[in-house]
């Protein structure tokens, strides 16, 4: 009899599993229906792919500078977007005036961009800190490079501030009055000495930027960037792009356009929508029975009706509410329609995270004694806004898309420009490569956006657990 | 709050520290700003528009409104009414969401189970797909497709012939249509009820499978069930239906009924766009049903295609609903981009044209909201019943 | 006590806003400019150019009335205004002057809320086709699909022609002007339809514009002009008689090349005219150099009319109706006396 005492070496798995073969074998025709999925699928990759590679890239004209050097070509005319690359970003912004808006976004960039990036590195090491002083660093260089002396140091003072302040040692706290009161002083003295556009903006960020010491007594390098990003930089963004009349000439929101003016809406929209939001949701689990249905009233009134028609109501039945000799600005107008929209969605978001958030949370923050506002600040909503992240990015998301309505009431977005430069004599019939282009510049955006809220939402439930 | 040790506030302060008095005193202060506001934009208003001389009231409704309108489903003419355009407005804006929201759902739901699929070349076209969709503007998807609809489509001498009595061409689909010489209503009517009763008799043969645990044909014997009646009311009315077939003359089909391009090109921009969102609700729901309840299904000997309708569909339905309700609605608000591309809707139409030739800013916009603010509240009882109708019942 | 004020605040705040205003003219003197609502889009009458100055016939208008007021003719902010919105945007004062070739009729001029300062342009409605069609007339257009610009006269003047000679059509119906030009230019339409003037402005746009002819019918009157708001005579009268001066002028002779010589004109009209005899510019709550200072910085009319839209000019638009009176057109301002 025979008895088997060691173990048969292991077989290699047959042919057909391994590798390459055994990979197709078991995705792509693990059976009948499977396999005729696979051939539709190829055929449609066939029948769809090439023709679409060869009409953008290959028959394609990139070169030259007028229409004559696309005449003769069967593929997109590349051209006609190259020509147009300057009216696409800045719309009517004077020509002189554009490294405004280029400094700006670089500022947003290499200011925001640590935060992006601190939430992408490990929490704690060298890597992050020098990642992140290094980006600052070569935003305040490069802003000297391209811009000049001033912008330089504009820029090095702004993306430096946050590690300056983070090492300060605070001195000996003043009173909540106290400092509300430097607060207003500051605020009425910017409103005092700067030319009157300038001065809301300049006193609206001194009271935040107040408001948010007094709320977060302490913060880090990051925090303080974020504090900045929140506060300093939108109104150093309406001193760029409006001017002040004295050291930058003005420049009237008429001649804003293009992608940056769709930025700006987002922005904005993206800045107001969260806060307000938030104030809604709170309303809407409000005890107080009045504020409780003055914001379900608007919150359900407002997700009940199209952007289009809100925008219609702020460029067509707004200024008619208006007392007499008052005039909104035409994008102002737009801006508060898009923002007032999107904030009753992002109420329903944040209402959604406050359900998640346990009573016991609540009792917890106020048998601490703390006060409603207090709890609300630092118990409740980091938790619950946590919890909604997904639901936040969705509705900028759609937010950003949505910018492009405002074609609709003739304001001058990317979809604007695009449409002005379509009815251009010299430049017809280019529809198709103008309107893939602004596709293929809002899919980066948003797909962008999307994919960091995605990590941003796995990172922070690693770290809960 | 009560601590002895501080002395009870004196005077009128003593109101604002007391907790009910502040919850009076804020709402009152809530409800005082929101009316002082609503007021004096109301005497603004009021105000401008006397100054204007525009009168204000809903008279304009029953005067003539003198336009034409390209898509018509009910009598219209230019001597009209403008109450009348609309209700033009108003049922080809439903019109386009009808379809649409039934063709999205279809298509999202292939696409999400078409994401969930083994093949790993279709679940990643399917992945590519509701990426892209979802990351484009849906303004630019409609003005992109009306291009991509329009351009390749011949001028109607040179109009696509289906078979002799369908057209396509840069004018539309334009189809033979059914003129009712008499009859029409009966076999309408018939129609519908055969369908209710199909419909009652699905529920019924649901109830009886969930008894007795034998099940029915449910499918063939429905559709016998539908047909049946119209086929009775068609030869008891001596139904009689002349077909109107489109024939070219001058520049145009004459007859027959045209399903316009901006139709096309918006059902088309809509229904791909929400089918990109739909797909990613229907992955979600039904990647939240244990997988434990897959295999018990496959371990009770149920085919697959028979696991998926019994078992995996029913308890998906339950987190997919909420989410495709606020789909649909969003679809509904956003077919008024129609009017960027010419489709006759309530936006273009009622909000555009009527709100033009008449002046009544405030009165138009105000219908147009409430319109689309019923809808969505109708959408959303049917959505929150049929919610009910399919939640785990506790017993 | 801070929960308070904040409400407080801004009930006061309101309060405030809620208080009245002066007149136009005094407005526009104290923020320093005119503001003019134009179409933006209509090459020849008002469009940015590539570097984003406006040019055309309604612009140089609305620079008119600021070199009237101050003098100066860059002291105006253009502000593109949508079909839609023109009137409102007229009615509640932001814009002083609406400068977007408006048809003055009698349900705008009563009902809107505004007022017609005369006439900048005398136009009609036309049609333009296709020459691969073969038509000659627009009574063959019978069944068309015509592409219109939601909002105008042009929507009611189409249906109106059309049911008077029997004739059916299909409206397709655009937002602006550039999408219906655009739509046009892909085939899905026979017929586009404005203005005529329009017309000749948008076939210059057509992917090409030999393939087009543009009908002889005109089937409207569309006199053009600017508008104020009702209820400002004094805004008004200025807004009239910046036009009535440009139109006079070229009727004398004054251009902008020779304004200072004539200067030294013994023509009584001339000198009324450029403010040498009388006060009349301080009559309109001017300066006497008001007609002075248009014609100087910005031309008469035949001037303004040549550069942006005659026959020079891409448009290629005669004279026609608006020649003067004395050369058979329409124009005929009364006399600045």
């Amino acid at each position: 009899m025979y008895v088997k005492h060691e173990r048969h070496p292991e077989l290699p798995p047959p042919p057909s599993e391994l590798g390459a073969l055994g990979w197709l074998r078991h995705n792509l025709f693990s059976s009948w229906g499977n396999a005729l999925l696979t051939v539709a699928s190829v055929a449609l990759l066939c029948w769809t792919i090439p023709p679409v590679l060869r009409w953008a890239v290959l028959d394609a004209t990139w070169l030259g500078d007028t229409r004559d050097a696309c005449l003769d070509s069967a593929g997109a005319c590349w051209v006609f977007i190259k020509v147009r690359l300057g009216m696409l970003a800045y719309g009517f912004y004077p020509q002189a005036e554009r490294w405004r808006i280029d400094l700006f976004f670089l500022l947003l960039v290499a200011g925001g961009g640590p935060l992006v990036l601190g939430s992408l590195l490990p929490r704690r090491g060298p890597a992050r800190t020098l990642a992140t002083r290094g980006l600052a660093a070569a935003g305040a260089g490069l802003a000297l490079v391209l811009h000049g002396l001033l912008p330089g140091l504009l820029a090095a003072a702004y993306l430096g501030l946050p590690s300056l302040l983070a090492r300060l040692r605070a001195p000996a706290a003043p009173g909540a009055a106290a400092k509300l009161g430097l607060a207003l002083l500051a605020g009425v003295a910017v409103h005092a000495l700067a030319p009157q556009g300038v001065a809301l903006a300049a006193g609206w960020t001194a009271l935040t930027l107040t408001a948010l010491v007094l709320l977060v007594p302490r913060a880090d390098e990051q925090g303080w960037r974020l504090a900045l990003l929140l506060t300093a930089l939108p109104a150093l963004g309406a001193v760029l792009f409006l001017g002040d009349g004295t050291w930058l000439p003005e420049v009237e929101t008429d001649r804003w356009g293009g992608m940056f003016l769709s930025l700006v809406i987002a922005l904005v929209g993206i800045a107001t929508s969260l806060p307000v939001g938030i104030l809604l949701a709170l309303g809407r689990r409000s005890s107080l029975p009045v504020i409780r249905t003055l914001s379900i009233c608007y919150i359900e009134l407002i997700r009940g009706v199209p952007l289009i028609s809100v925008l219609f109501m702020a460029s067509v039945m707004l200024p008619l509410t208006l007392p007499d000799g008052m005039h909104v600005d035409k994008l102002l107008r737009a801006l508060v329609g898009v923002s007032l929209f999107y904030a009753a969605y992002m109420a329903e978001v944040v209402r959604g995270g406050l359900q998640g958030i346990g009573r016991g949370q609540y009792e917890a923050a106020q048998s601490l004694g703390l006060s409603y506002p207090k709890a609300m600040i630092l118990v409740i909503m980091p938790q619950a806004l946590r919890l909604v992240i997904p639901g936040i990015t969705n509705t900028f998301l759609g937010l950003m898309k949505d910018t492009t309505l405002v074609a609709v009431i003739n304001l001058m977005d990317l979809l604007g420009v695009i449409k002005s430069a379509l009815a251009d004599s010299q430049w017809l019939g280019f529809t198709k490569e103008a309107y893939l282009f602004a596709a293929l510049a809002f899919w980066v955006l948003c797909f962008g956006l999307s994919r960091f809220a995605l990590h941003l939402e796995r990172r922070l439930r690693y770290e809960k657990h | 709050m009560a601590d002895p040790a501080t002395p009870e506030p004196k005077g009128p302060s003593r109101l604002l520290h007391d907790r009910r008095w502040r919850a009076v005193i804020a709402q009152a202060a809530a409800f005082a700003l929101v009316a002082a506001l609503l007021a004096c934009a109301g005497l603004n208003m009021a105000r401008n528009l006397e100054r204007a001389g525009i009168a204000s009231g809903f008279g304009f409704l029953d005067q003539v409104a003198g336009f034409e309108i390209s898509q018509t489903l009910i009598e219209y003419s230019r001597a009209s009414t403008y109450a009348r355009a609309f209700w033009v407005g108003l049922l080809n804006t439903l019109a386009v969401s009808a379809v649409c929201i039934a063709a999205s759902t279809v298509l999202g739901f292939l696409l999400g189970l078409l994401r969930l699929s083994p093949n790993w070349l279709a679940a990643r076209l399917a992945g590519v797909y509701v990426e892209v969709v979802r990351n484009v503007p849906l303004l630019l998807q409609i003005l992109f497709w009306y291009i991509a609809v329009l351009n390749p489509l011949p001028p109607p001498r040179q109009a696509l012939d289906l078979g002799g009595v369908a057209y396509l061409c840069n004018r539309g689909l334009v189809l033979p249509w059914p003129q009712w010489e008499r009859g029409g209503l009966a076999v309408g009517l018939a129609l519908a009820a055969g369908l209710a009763l199909a419909w009652g008799f699905a529920a019924w043969a649901r109830r009886r499978r969930v008894r007795t645990g034998r099940s029915l044909p449910v499918w063939r014997l429905g559709a016998l069930l539908a047909a049946l009646p119209p086929a009775l009311a068609w030869a008891l009315a001596d139904a009689r239906v002349e077909w109107s077939i489109p024939a070219l003359s001058g520049f145009n089909f004459r007859g027959g009924g045209t399903v316009e391009p901006e139709f096309i090109a918006l059902a088309l921009a809509l229904t791909l766009y929400t089918a990109g969102f739909i797909a990613e609700n229907v992955r979600a729901g039904i990647q939240a049903v244990p997988r434990g309840q897959i295999e018990a299904a496959a371990s009770l000997g149920l085919r697959p295609w028979r696991v998926m309708r019994l078992v995996v569909v029913p308890q998906a339905m339950r987190v997919i609903i909420p989410p495709l309700t606020s789909q649909h609605m969003t679809l509904v608000k956003n077919s008024s981009l129609a009017v960027v591309i010419g489709y006759p809707d309530l936006m273009s139409v009622f909000a555009g044209t009527t709100l033009n030739q008449t002046g009544q800013a405030v009165e138009i916009i105000a219908i147009t909201m409430l319109v689309y603010l019923a809808v969505s509240i109708v959408i959303s009882l049917i959505m929150n019943w049929y919610n009910d109708a399919m939640a785990l019942k506790g017993r | 006590m801070k929960r308070f004020l904040v409400p407080l605040a801004a009930v006061l705040t309101l309060a405030l806003a809620c208080a009245a205003s002066a007149g136009t003219l005094d407005d526009v003197k104290n923020k320093g400019f005119v503001s003019a609502g134009v179409s933006g889009k209509v090459p020849g009458f008002s469009a940015p150019d590539q570097d984003g100055v406006w040019r055309g016939l309604d612009v140089d208008f609305c620079r008119a009335v600021a070199a009237a007021v101050f003098g100066d003719p860059d002291k105006v902010k253009f502000v593109p205004v949508t079909t839609k919105e023109r009137f409102t945007a007229l009615q509640t004062g932001e814009i002083d002057v609406l400068s977007r070739n408006t048809t003055w009729s009698l349900e705008r001029d009563a009902a809107q809320g505004i007022d017609f300062a005369g006439v900048l342009f005398y136009d009609g409605q036309g049609f333009m086709v296709s020459k691969k069609l073969g038509v000659k007339s627009a009574r063959e257009l019978d069944g068309a699909s015509i592409c219109i610009q939601i909002g105008t006269t042009t929507e009611m003047n189409v249906s109106d022609y059309f049911a008077a000679h029997g004739m059916t059509f299909k409206p397709v119906v655009f937002e602006s002007a550039d999408e219906a030009t655009v739509i046009y230019d892909t085939g899905r339409a026979d017929v586009y339809t404005t203005d005529a003037s329009g017309l000749a402005a948008r076939r210059t746009t057509m992917s090409n514009p030999d393939e087009h002819i543009i009908l002889p019918e005109i089937i409207s009157k569309e006199p053009l002009g600017p508008a104020v708001r009702q209820g400002d005579s004094q805004w008004s009268d200025i807004v009239r008689w910046t036009l009535f001066a440009l139109i006079n002028a070229e009727e004398l002779g004054v251009t902008s090349a020779n304004v200072d010589e004539m200067l030294k004109s013994e023509n009584p009209a001339v000198k009324r005219l450029l403010g040498l005899d009388g006060n009349l510019g301080e009559q309109l709550g001017l300066t006497n150099q008001w007609a002075y200072n248009v014609v100087k910085l910005v031309g008469n009319y035949g001037e303004i009319y040549d550069r942006n839209v005659g026959p020079a000019t891409p448009l290629k638009l005669e004279r026609g109706l608006n020649a003067l009176w004395t050369n058979g057109g329409l124009l005929y301002a009364p006399p600045v006396r």
